[in-house]
C-alpha cells in the first residue's frame, strides 16, 4: 500500500481496525473492506443519496467522505439499523406504507429519515420532502415515502419520549 | 472512486496543518471534503496530499467575543449555522443560507470554511459573508491575516488566500441597532446549487428609514459580488414596494452574467432582480420586527 | 370461476414479501456479488460523437501493474453482434459489436475493453490507452439526418433512414377537405435519460463449463438466449440470474455489450468478472427514451367532432438499432395514437433517423407516452381555437361503452373499456368547476394557474405471439409459470417475469393463494434464475407482467387446485364437483369439520398410494400462457398548476387521477405503480431532458446537470379507480405499471398552458423550464411587472 493508514471505525456497534489507502471513500470501505453491501452506489457526483449512513448521528453521503475521515467514528448502516431483531420504526414504516419499490435507493432514504426524525420529532409534510431532497427515488414518486417518515415518526414520538426540538432546516 | 493516489495527514493544531500544506507542492486542505471530494472523484483535482482539519477542535466554534463579534470557526457546519441561535438571531441572512445548502447531508457535513475558500460561484454563504462585511481569518507560516470579505473573492474557485495558508474563522461585527437579514435563492434545479443568491443585510433608523442596505449575489457572476448600485438606491429610502422595485432591479447592474442549461445569462440577470427583491422584503420585515 | 367471483386475497393490500430484505440491507444487487478472484472491467469510451479509429495503442496500459488484459473491438469480434428483436419492413438495420471496430458512432461509443485486478488499477490503465481518432462531421437531430448530405452513421446504408412505417385507415383527403377547422400543431417528445436508480451492472463466473452470469437486467431470458448463441455455449449452460434489480423502465431492457463481454472475458481469461457503470458512464452508455418530432394535424367540425388526424413523425434512434427501438415509435406509438376517441380517418407515417447519438430505445410507456401526448395537446388546441372546454371535447369523442370490442381506425382491437366515468370522477376530485375561482386568486397574487386534462388509452399485455409475428417481433409474447407444491403443502411458485420493484413476489403469491386456498404467506415466489425458471421467460416490461404472467401464475395455480380437487375428492370420498378449498383445507361442500389438511393432499400426492386411477404422482403444473389479445387501460389525469408570474417557475399544487386497470391485485401496488409513473410523466412535462451540442457531446451528462425530480418537485397525488374488466384474461387484468406516465405528461403541460392561455400562448415544448415559461410570458408582453 502506497500510503497505509491505520483506521478504527465502529460500524453498527462493531469495532473494526483496518488498513487503507486514503482514496479510499468509506462506501467503498463499507461495502467492500466491510462487506456491508446494504449501502448503495447510486451516482458519482454526491447528488443521488443512495449511500447515505449516519456518521457521529449525521446521515452523511458516504461516497462524499475518506474513509480515513472515518477513523474513530460510530458509523450506522441500513444493516444496523435494527436493535435485537426488532426493526427500526422508519424500516416498518416504510414497508408498511409501500415506501419502496425496487429498495435501491431505500437504506440512504431511511438514513436521512432517522437523522431528520431525531431532530424533528413532528415535521409537517414540506418539511419532510426538503429533508429528502438529497436522496432520488425513481419508483416511487415519493408519495409513499413522505407517508413513510410521516408514519414514522408518529410512531417515535409514541415509542420514545419526544426529543426537544431544533429548528428545522426548512425553507423560510 | 479516486484514482489518483494521495498521502494523507489529519494534525492536531493548525500550526501543524500550517506546516504540512507547506511541506508539499500541491496540498490541499480537506474540511468536510463536499467541495473537493466531488472534484477528486471526477478527477478534477489531483492533489497529491490532503491536510485534514478534523482534529483540530477549536476550528469548530462559535463564539462571541467580547465586543460582539460572533467568530465561526471554518469547520462549523451548515447545520450547525442553522441551528445556532445567535446566527439565527444577528446574521438571519447567514442562517437562511446556510439551511439552503445542497440538501441535509451536504449541511450535515459540509462546512462554511471549506465552502468560503473553495469559492464555487454557486456557493450560497459567499453572498451573505459579504453582505456582513465579515473578515475572513488566515493562518499561515507567518501568522494570521485578516482579510475583508470584499476582497477575499476573486473570481471562480479564486480567493485571496495563499496556498500556504489555512482559513481558520470567519469573523462578524454585530450588527448595529435594528438590522434584518435574508437570503433568497433559485436553486439549480438538478445540483441545488445557486443559479441566483441573493443575501440582504438592511439597518433602519429609528424613523423607519434605510440607513444601511447591504446586498450581494451568489451564483449570477464568475463570483460573489456586492451590489452596490442598488445599495445605494435603498438607502434613505423608506424601505417601500417602490424603493424595493427599484433598488431590486439594479442588482444585477453591470456583471457579466454565467450561462448554462440552467439559465441563460439574461434570465439569470433578470433572476436576480426578483430574489434581489425578495431577499429584501424579508430583511426589512425582520429589521422592522 | 368461484375463484375470481370470490377472492380473498386478490384486490387487499397485502404487504410485501420483497420488504423485509430490502429495508435490512440484505437484499444482493448485481454490484453486491462479491467473488473469490474476481476482476473488473473498465471500458474506454469515445469522446468524440462520430470518428474514424485509426490506431489504439495499449501497450502502456498493458504494463499498468494489476491489469490482466487489454483489449480492442478486433479482439473481442468473438462476442458476435448486439441484438435487434424486432424488424419493421424496410428497416435498415445497423451492425453494433460490442467494442465499435472502425468508428465510434457515438460519445460514449465502446473502444476498447481493460480487465484488472481491482477498479482503480482498471480506470488507471483504461486512461493510459492512447486511440488516434479522425474525428467525422456529426449529426444529432433526428430530422437533420434525413436530409440530404447530412454525415451518414453507418454507410454501408447509404443514409441514415431506418425505416418509414405508415398506418393508415379511411379517408384522410375527405376528412381534411370536410373540416370545418383544421389546427396544426409541431411537437417535440425531447430525449429523456431513463436513471433507474441502480446502474447498470453485470459479473460473469464460468466454471466446469458452465456461465453464471448476474446482470441487472429486466429480460434474463433473452440475455441467456443471446449469450449462449452468441458465446456458442449450450443454452444449458448459461445461468443468467436478474437478483435484485434497481429499478428499469427499459433501460435494462437490452442485451447490452457488457453483458456479453463480462461472459466472454471470465470464459477466456478462466476468472470472475465484474462490470458496474458509474452514473455519467451510463448517461452515455445506457439507452436514452423518446426523441420524437411530430407534425400533427387534426381536421374537425366546429361542435369538436373530429374528421381525421394526420401525423408525420420523425423519431431519432441514436447511432444503432437496440434491442426494442424500431418497435417503439411504430408498433407501440402508431397505432394507440386515437385513444379513446373516434377518429374516422387516420395517416400517421413515421421515419427513423440514425444520428451520433446514445442509442435511443424503450423508456417507461415506450411510444404510448409519445402518442397520448401528441393526441392529448392537439385536443387541447383544438378546445382552444373552437372555444369548448376541454373536458367536453374529449366527452364528445369518447368511443362509447357499447361499441366494444372497438376497432379502431389504425387497426387494433380494443377490449373494453368505459371512459366518461373516469373522466367525471377525475374531474369532481380535482374540483374541476372551482378551478376558475383558484385561477383568479393566482392572479391576485401576480401568478398564473391553469389545469390540464389528459384522457388516455393505453396498450399493455404485450402480446399474443402471432399478433408479435405479424408485427415484425422476433419472439412470442407469452409468459410462463410454475407452480410447485411440495410434499409437506409449501408452495412454490416460479415465474418468466422479472420483476425490479414491481411486487411480482406479492401480487403473484395472491393469485395464487386464492386458487390453492392457501395464504400467500405461505408462498414462495422466485424469479429471475434461468436455471430456476419454468423454461423460457419473456420478461417484464410494456406493463405486460401482470396480464400475461400473472395469468399464466393463475392458469398453474388452477391446474394445481384442480388436482388437490381431485385427490382431496378420492381421500374423502365424494365426488370432485362437491369439494372446497379454502383456508388450507380441503373439505367437502357442508362438511368443514371432517376436512384434510392441504398438506394432507400434497403428502398423498407424492406418497403416490393412495391416488385416483390413472393419476400421475407430484402436485405441480406448468403453464405457458400466450394471451388472445391485448389489454387496454385507460384513465384521466387532471393536473393543476401555478406559475409563478416573475420567474416562470410552476408548482404542480394539486393532482387528480382516475385510472382503469381492470381487476387491482394489490391496490396499494397500483397506487405506487401509479406515483412513480407520474412523477416520471411529470419529469418529462416540466424538468427533464438530454442537451447535446452540434458536436454531439452530452451536455445534461450527470446528475448535476439533468434534472431527476426530488420529493421537492411533485405533490402529493390524489387517486381513485373505475373498474372495467377485461374478457381477455380470465382475471380481468389490464395492466398499471406505465399508465401514470402516459397520463401524466399532457395533463402537465396543458395545465401550463392553459395557465398561459390568457396571454395568447399555444404552446411550448417541453420541458417546460422555468426559463422557457418566463421567455413565454415576456414575448407575450406581459414579462416585467
Amino acid at each position: 500500500m502506497r500510503d497505509a493508514h491505520a483506521v478504527t471505525v465502529t460500524v453498527n456497534g462493531t469495532s473494526y481496525s483496518r488498513e487503507i489507502e486514503p482514496t479510499l471513500l468509506l462506501v467503498e470501505f463499507l461495502r467492500e473492506t466491510l462487506a456491508l453491501t446494504g449501502t448503495h452506489v447510486g451516482c458519482d457526483t454526491s447528488q443521488c443519496g443512495a449511500c447515505t449512513v449516519l456518521v457521529d448521528g449525521r446521515a452523511t453521503k458516504s461516497c462524499t467522505m475518506l474513509a480515513v475521515q472515518a477513523d474513530g467514528a460510530v458509523v450506522i448502516t441500513v444493516e444496523g439499523l435494527a436493535k435485537n431483531g426488532e426493526l427500526h420504526p422508519i424500516q416498518r414504516a416504510f414497508a408498511k406504507e409501500h415506501g419502496l419499490q425496487c429498495g435501491f435507493c431505500t437504506p440512504g432514504l431511511m438514513i436521512t429519515a432517522v437523522d431528520f426524525l431525531e431532530r424533528n420529532a413532528s415535521p409537517s409534510d414540506a418539511q419532510i420532502r426538503h429533508a429528502i431532497e438529497g436522496n432520488l427515488c425513481r419508483c416511487t414518486g415519493y408519495h409513499n415515502i413522505v407517508n413513510a417518515i410521516r408514519t414514522a415518526s408518529a410512531e417515535m414520538r409514541e415509542t420514545a419520549s419526544a426529543q426537544p426540538q431544533v429548528a428545522a432546516e426548512v425553507k423560510p | 472512486m479516486i484514482t489518483h493516489p494521495f498521502t494523507y495527514q489529519a494534525p492536531a493544531t493548525i500550526e501543524e496543518a500550517v506546516k504540512q500544506l507547506g511541506q508539499s507542492g500541491d496540498a490541499k486542505v480537506i474540511a468536510g471534503g463536499h467541495s473537493l471530494l466531488p472534484l477528486m472523484k471526477l478527477g478534477l483535482a489531483q492533489p497529491e496530499t490532503l491536510v485534514d482539519l478534523r482534529r483540530i477542535a477549536s476550528l469548530r466554534e462559535i463564539r462571541t467575543e467580547a465586543d460582539g463579534t460572533i467568530v465561526i470557526g471554518a469547520l462549523v457546519t451548515h447545520r450547525d449555522l442553522v441551528h445556532d441561535k445567535t446566527v439565527r438571531a444577528k446574521l438571519a441572512a447567514l442562517s437562511d443560507a446556510a439551511s439552503e445548502v445542497g440538501d441535509l447531508q451536504v449541511r450535515a457535513r459540509g462546512t462554511i470554511g471549506g465552502s468560503l475558500a473553495h469559492a464555487d460561484s454557486a456557493a450560497d454563504e459567499p453572498a451573505p459573508t459579504l453582505a456582513y462585511d465579515a473578515t475572513i481569518r488566515a493562518i499561515g507560516p507567518k501568522g494570521r491575516r485578516d482579510i475583508p470579505a470584499r476582497d477575499f473573492f476573486k473570481g471562480t474557485f479564486e480567493t485571496a488566500l495563499a496556498p500556504n495558508e489555512i482559513l481558520a474563522e470567519i469573523r462578524f461585527s454585530a450588527p448595529a441597532g435594528r438590522t434584518g437579514g435574508a437570503y433568497a435563492k433559485f436553486a439549480h434545479p438538478a445540483s441545488g446549487f445557486a443559479v441566483t443568491g441573493v443575501a440582504a443585510v438592511v439597518t433602519l433608523k429609528a424613523d423607519g428609514t434605510v440607513e444601511r442596505a447591504a446586498i450581494a449575489v451568489s451564483g449570477a457572476a464568475a463570483a460573489a459580488y456586492r451590489a452596490t448600485a442598488a445599495e445605494k438606491a435603498l438607502t434613505s429610502t423608506k424601505g417601500d414596494a417602490k424603493a424595493i422595485a427599484d433598488t431590486a432591479a439594479k442588482a444585477a447592474d453591470g456583471i457579466t452574467a454565467l450561462s448554462d442549461l440552467a439559465a441563460s445569462a439574461e434570465y439569470r440577470k433578470h433572476l436576480v432582480t426578483v430574489y434581489a427583491k425578495r431577499a429584501i422584503e424579508r430583511a426589512i420585515e425582520r429589521a422592522r420586527g | 370461476m368461484t375463484v375470481t367471483a370470490n377472492p380473498k386475497y386478490i384486490g387487499t393490500r397485502v404487504a410485501r414479501k420483497e420488504d423485509p430484505r430490502l429495508i435490512t440491507g440484505e437484499g444482493t444487487f448485481t454490484d453486491d456479488v462479491m467473488l473469490q478472484g474476481m476482476a473488473y472491467l473498465t471500458l474506454v469510451r469515445s469522446p468524440h460523437a462520430h470518428a474514424r479509429i485509426r490506431r489504439i495503442d495499449t501497450a502502456a496500459a498493458k504494463k499498468e501493474p494489476g491489469v490482466v488484459a487489454v483489449l480492442t473491438g478486433k479482439d473481442l469480434e468473438a462476442t458476435g453482434m448486439l441484438p435487434v428483436f424486432i424488424t419493421v419492413p424496410g428497416m435498415n438495420g445497423s451492425k453494433h459489436m460490442p467494442i465499435a471496430i472502425d468508428k465510434a458512432r457515438y460519445a460514449g461509443d465502446a473502444v476498447a475493453a481493460v480487465v484488472a485486478d481491482s477498479r482503480d488499477a482498471a480506470k488507471r490503465a483504461a486512461d493510459l490507452i492512447a486511440v488516434d481518432y479522425e474525428p467525422l462531421p456529426v449529426v444529432v437531430d433526428g430530422t437533420k439526418a434525413l436530409e440530404p448530405g447530412a454525415p451518414i452513421v453507418h454507410e454501408e446504408l447509404g443514409s441514415n433512414l431506418v425505416f418509414t412505417y405508415p398506418v393508415k385507415g379511411g379517408d384522410i383527403d375527405k376528412a381534411f377537405k370536410d373540416a370545418e377547422i383544421t389546427v396544426t400543431q409541431r411537437i417535440v417528445n425531447q430525449r429523456l435519460i431513463p436513471n433507474a436508480m441502480e446502474p447498470r451492472a453485470a459479473t460473469a463466473k464460468f466454471e466446469a463449463g458452465e456461465l453464471t452470469l448476474w446482470t441487472s437486467t429486466q429480460i434474463p431470458h433473452f440475455v441467456q438466449l443471446i449469450v449462449a448463441l452468441n458465446l456458442g455455449l449450450g443454452q444449458n449452460k448459461v445461468r443468467v440470474i436478474a437478483p435484485e434489480v434497481g429499478g428499469g423502465f427499459g433501460s435494462k431492457l437490452q442485451v447490452y455489450a457488457e453483458e456479453l463481454l463480462v461472459g466472454y472475458l471470465s470464459k477466456t481469461l478462466g476468472r470472475p468478472v465484474k462490470w458496474t457503470e458509474e452514473r455519467r458512464e451510463g448517461y452515455l452508455a445506457t439507452i436514452h427514451g423518446r426523441d420524437l418530432v411530430e407534425n400533427v394535424e387534426i381536421a374537425a367540425k366546429k361542435d369538436g367532432t373530429i374528421l381525421g388526424l394526420r401525423i408525420r413523425t420523425v423519431a431519432n434512434v441514436g447511432a444503432y438499432l437496440q434491442a426494442f427501438a424500431p418497435g417503439i415509435p411504430t408498433i407501440l406509438h402508431a397505432f394507440i395514437i386515437p385513444g379513446p376517441y373516434k377518429i374516422p380517418a387516420f395517416d400517421v407515417e413515421v421515419r427513423g433517423a440514425y444520428t451520433n447519438t446514445t442509442p435511443v430505445d424503450a423508456y417507461r410507456g415506450a411510444g404510448r407516452p409519445e402518442a397520448t401526448f401528441a393526441m392529448e395537446r392537439i385536443m387541447d388546441r383544438l378546445a382552444d381555437e373552437i372555444g369548448m372546454d376541454p373536458a367536453e371535447v374529449r366527452r364528445k369523442n369518447f368511443i362509447p361503452p357499447d361499441a366494444f370490442p372497438f376497432n379502431t381506425i389504425s387497426g387494433i382491437t380494443y377490449d373494453s373499456g368505459d371512459y366518461e366515468p373516469a373522466l367525471d370522477r377525475a374531474l369532481a376530485m380535482a374540483d374541476y368547476k372551482g378551478f376558475e375561482k383558484r385561477r383568479a386568486e393566482a392572479k391576485a397574487r401576480g401568478n398564473y394557474r391553469g389545469i390540464g386534462i389528459s384522457t388516455y388509452v393505453e396498450i399493455c399485455g404485450l402480446a399474443p405471439s402471432k399478433a408479435n409475428s405479424a408485427l415484425g417481433v422476433g419472439w412470442g409474447g407469452y409468459e410462463s409459470a410454475r407452480i410447485r407444491v411440495h410434499a409437506t403443502g409449501s408452495v412454490q411458485v416460479f415465474t418468466g417475469t422479472s420483476p425490479h420493484g414491481q411486487g411480482h413476489e406479492t401480487s403473484w403469491a395472491q393469485i395464487a393463494a386464492d386458487a390453492l386456498g392457501v395464504s400467500p404467506n405461505d408462498i414462495e415466489v422466485r424469479h429471475g434464475d434461468t436455471f430456476e425458471s419454468p423454461g423460457m421467460g419473456v420478461g417484464t416490461f410494456g406493463s405486460r407482467s401482470l396480464a400475461v404472467g400473472g395469468i399464466a401464475v393463475h392458469k398453474a395455480a388452477e391446474k394445481v387446485r384442480e388436482k388437490v380437487v381431485q385427490i382431496g375428492a378420492h381421500l374423502l370420498e365424494a365426488s370432485p364437483a362437491d369439494v372446497v378449498v379454502e383456508n388450507g383445507k380441503v373439505f367437502v361442500k357442508g362438511v368443514p369439520e371432517k376436512a384434510k389438511n392441504f398438506g394432507d393432499i400434497s403428502m398423498a400426492a407424492y406418497l403416490a398410494n393412495n391416488l385416483p386411477d390413472g393419476m400421475e404422482p407430484g402436485l405441480e403444473a406448468t403453464v405457458y400462457y400466450d394471451p388472445p389479445n391485448f389489454t387496454f387501460p385507460f384513465g384521466t389525469h387532471i393536473a393543476e398548476v401555478e406559475i409563478d408570474g416573475e420567474t416562470g417557475a410552476v408548482g404542480i399544487e394539486r393532482y387528480s387521477a382516475c385510472d382503469d386497470c381492470g381487476r387491482q391485485i394489490n391496490p396499494m401496488i397500483v397506487e405506487g405503480q401509479l406515483h412513480g409513473g407520474i412523477t416520471q410523466g411529470i419529469g418529462q412535462a416540466l424538468y427533464e431532458g438530454a442537451v447535446y451540442d452540434d458536436n454531439g457531446q452530452l451536455l445534461s451528462g450527470s446528475m448535476m446537470e439533468y434534472h431527476v425530480p426530488s420529493a421537492e418537485d411533485v405533490p402529493m397525488f390524489n387517486l381513485d379507480h373505475t373498474v372495467t374488466l377485461t374478457n381477455t384474461n380470465p382475471l380481468g387484468v389490464k395492466g398499471i405499471g406505465e399508465a401514470g406516465t402516459i397520463g401524466s405528461t399532457p395533463a402537465a403541460v396543458n395545465a401550463v398552458i392553459d395557465a398561459l392561455s390568457p396571454l395568447g400562448i399555444k404552446h411550448i415544448d417541453m420541458p417546460l423550464t422555468s426559463e422557457k415559461i418566463w421567455r413565454a410570458i415576456r414575448a407575450a408582453g406581459e414579462g416585467r411587472r
